[in-house]
């Protein structure tokens, strides 16, 4: 005992199992995530969803997760075969990587870094370059068509997404995901950043669903137009890489809703004096709160899907451009007014 | 300096919204489309020369796997060339059930076209609304004929039999609990026509759900208005019929134009559109769905009052009965020689159409006096349909293409033959 204690002790064993403590329920969330996701949309749609292996279909993304590992990845005619690897190791690695600064409780986070905000902006950034490789590499007429819209679309919501955050940084003051989450507290839910940043929140998350290239800003893999888009050329656990990537970036994109916005794992009966809740454990912050709050958004997600047409893809640009940047920049000037009257509970001098 | 050149794309044949076996060469600037090159004949099957070497009555299976979202209206544009050629006269209740089943095709086709068309568009939900309710649909083909799909129902000189009385009933399963069952089979317990009336009552509020997600949805209008547009000039000339033309906002439709059946004795009403766009051709399908609802609901008034016989008693076409044929050696010989040489139909040619869902369907028969078709040509509305693809899409982008095939409601087994 006191030996398995001393080597947690190293440093880099102690990394090491922290980044295992994340990464596999990370995997596995993302596992049934995928099995949510056909459930939830199969009755919306009127139909049961996968439902046949194991009790209920639970053990369906085992056998999907298997049959990928064991086939066979075929790699097109003159593609560039160092590439087409590179390209789905980029796309996964980013989307892993970025999770190292999300915080799941006051304690809880691998990396304390001041600037984790900015940081996760960059790796999410950067997953794009998987996007383009992959299409240049797969030389397919239908992956550079989804390369191309994929990298306007996403540079051109970042930008979206940026202004969005500015916003929740002018009020916290902070770039560390941790900080942002503290300075929410202290006035339950009325604390938490999304009163007075409501339209940045819409348009937070509504960009993050076009980053992620999910519905209805699917362009990139829209597959009644371009078939699967970039990644029509993989198959295998290539392919299960970049979906993998997907679902990792579509739950961050979710739980930093649930961070900057919703007070991560602030309960929202903080402050509810009436209900006699004391000190119980709901009243108290935990991480089932940043996982309750993450949910919805991970719902939202399918239910989007399962509802909307597909945009084209000039009016996802212009919808970026023309309507989003803009709005967020007035919203920054409202948030710059809101500071100056020092706007309780939100706006305080530190 | 280096050429420049277009950027050609394949899209399909296979292709998820190619609806079938459709090959566009696409040429493209960017993402916009300067030419469309459709290529069709990946899904021929020789329909009309089939036809020349099988009597008459043999072919009507092939009518059906012409359209096969439209089956009977297919068959029905055959049977009325035979039966111009022949002279015959088609009892009253028969032309009452072709009618009705003539409508529920077009709301087969056109829940058809609109789950299609918005799964196109990226509303996948709306695919599966819309096979909940072609399930009943079929229910009612397969009561009537035995088949799903391919019904083989009308023959020349009436329909095959009457409307059963009865609905074939769900059974208790592994899979499915008594309860379920009993669930299922609540609107079963009747006639065919009780069965589908029920349909009709419900069918209405279905019709107001599609419409909920779609026709004020932002994203539709967005996807939609505007997008290949045909002024009512061009589409005549064209030769667009059914909704393409009526989208364009000309009243033309071949059951008021030129009533055949008992069209003229039903009320409804032709919906048509102003601008010519892919919005206004959905609007038009849709309202042209409840049309039908109507239609439907007016027959099942009408053939529940009013029995008979649902075949000709012209001999000619008709085999004789059952019981005749124990006893009467001559009806056995007869229905011998009908059901193997067929009928000698007189020499003559002819020409009839229907308004099927997607246009005007006609047939034309060139009739030497044997028992097979001299020489069968089908005009098939996607025909000309897709010829005008490479004008509507141009100067769209590579999205709107697959709204225009969707508008275009395209069906390859009709337009390869």
């Amino acid at each position: 005992m006191e030996l398995i204690l001393s080597i947690y002790e190293i440093p880099l064993i102690n990394a090491l199992v922290k980044i295992v403590m994340i990464l596999v329920p990370l995997l596995l969330t993302v596992a049934y995530f995928t099995y949510f996701e056909r459930k939830v949309i199969g009755y919306m749609q009127i139909r049961i969803g996968p439902n046949r292996v194991g009790p209920r279909g639970w053990l369906q993304p085992i056998a999907d997760a298997m049959k990928l590992m064991f086939k066979e990845i075929i790699f097109p005619q003159n593609a560039s075969k160092t590439l087409f690897i590179i390209a789905p190791i980029i796309s996964i690695a980013t989307a892993l990587a970025a999770w190292a600064v999300v915080p799941f409780g006051a304690e809880l986070v691998l990396a304390e870094i001041n600037v984790s905000l900015i940081y996760i902006l960059a790796m999410t950034s950067i997953g794009v370059y998987g996007v383009i490789i992959a299409g240049w590499a797969s030389n397919s007429k239908y992956a550079i068509i989804s390369t191309l819209r994929s990298a306007a679309q996403i540079v051109s919501y970042e930008i979206a997404m940026g202004f969005a955050l500015v916003g929740v940084i002018m009020i916290s003051h902070s770039l560390n995901i941790g900080d942002i989450v503290k300075m929410q507290s202290g006035s339950g839910v009325w604390g938490w950043y999304v009163w007075p940043l409501l339209p940045l929140f819409v348009i937070y998350f509504i960009s993050g669903v076009a980053e992620t290239n999910r519905a209805p800003f699917d362009v990139a893999e829209g597959e009644s137009e371009i078939v699967a888009g970039f990644h029509v050329e993989y198959s295998g656990i290539l392919f299960a890489l970049f979906f993998l990537a997907e679902y990792a970036n579509m739950i961050l994109i979710a739980v930093l809703a649930a961070l900057l916005f919703l007070g991560g794992w602030l309960s929202p009966f903080e402050q509810v004096e009436f209900l006699n809740l004391g000190a119980s454990f709901l009243a108290g912050p935990s991480i089932i709160w940043l996982f309750a709050k993450t949910i919805i958004f991970m719902f939202l997600y399918l239910w989007f899907r399962a509802t909307f047409p597909r945009y084209r893809y000039d009016q996802i640009m212009r919808l970026g451009w023309k309507v989003f940047i803009p709005i967020t920049i007035v919203w920054i000037y409202v948030v710059g007014i809101m500071y100056y009257m020092e706007l309780s509970p939100w706006f305080v001098r530190v | 300096m280096a050429e420049i050149r277009n950027y050609t794309l394949n899209f399909g044949p296979q292709h998820p919204a190619a609806h079938g076996v459709l090959r566009l060469i696409l040429e493209l600037d960017g993402e916009v489309v300067q030419r469309a090159d459709p290529h069709i004949g990946l899904l021929h099957r020789g329909t009309e020369k089939l036809a020349e070497q099988r009597t008459y009555n043999q072919s009507i299976g092939y009518m059906d796997r012409l359209d096969y979202v439209s089956m009977m209206c297919n068959e029905h544009a055959y049977c009325m060339t035979i039966e111009k050629l022949l002279g015959v006269e088609v009892p009253e209740r028969a032309q009452y059930i072709r009618v009705m089943f003539d409508e529920v095709t077009r709301i087969l086709n056109h829940l058809m076209w609109l789950g299609t068309h918005a799964l196109d568009v990226g509303a996948m939900t709306m695919f599966l609304y819309c096979f909940r309710e072609r399930e009943d649909l079929m229910d009612a083909y397969e009561a009537v004929s035995g088949a799903r799909m391919h019904a083989s129902y009308y023959r020349p000189g009436g329909v095959y039999r009457d409307l059963p009385d009865s609905m074939p009933q769900y059974e208790e399963s592994q899979w499915h609990t008594r309860a379920q069952v009993e669930e299922n089979n609540k609107n079963r317990q009747g006639s065919l026509l009780d069965f589908l009336h029920d349909f009709t009552e419900r069918f209405d509020t279905y019709v107001d759900e599609y419409e909920q997600l779609l026709t004020n949805n932002r994203i539709w209008k967005q996807r939609l208005v505007d997008i290949g547009v045909v002024d009512a000039e061009r589409a005549k000339q064209l030769g667009f019929t059914g909704p393409m033309l009526r989208g364009s906002g000309i009243a033309w439709d071949l059951r008021k134009s030129q009533p055949y059946e008992v069209y003229d004795k039903l009320e409804f009403d032709i919906p048509i559109g102003t601008n010519g766009d892919c919005y206004d051709r959905y609007l038009v399908r849709v309202e042209e769905m409840r049309q039908s609802n109507r239609l439907i609901k007016q027959c099942i008034s009408w053939l529940r009052d009013n029995p008979g016989p649902v075949m000709s008693d012209d001999p000619k076409v008709a085999a004789p009965h059952r019981e005749e044929m124990k006893e009467d050696m001559e009806s056995l010989i007869h229905h011998f020689k009908l059901f193997t040489e067929g009928y000698p139909v007189p020499e003559g040619q002819a020409y009839c159409a229907v308004e099927h869902p997607k246009g005007e369907f006609g047939t034309y028969i060139i009739s030497d006096g044997a028992n097979k078709p001299f020489r069968l040509k089908i005009r098939a509305p996607g025909f000309a349909h897709i010829s005008a693809m490479d004008e509507m899409v141009a100067g769209h982008m590579i999205a709107d293409v697959v709204t225009v095939i969707g508008t275009m409601d395209i069906v390859f087994g009709e337009i390869d033959r």
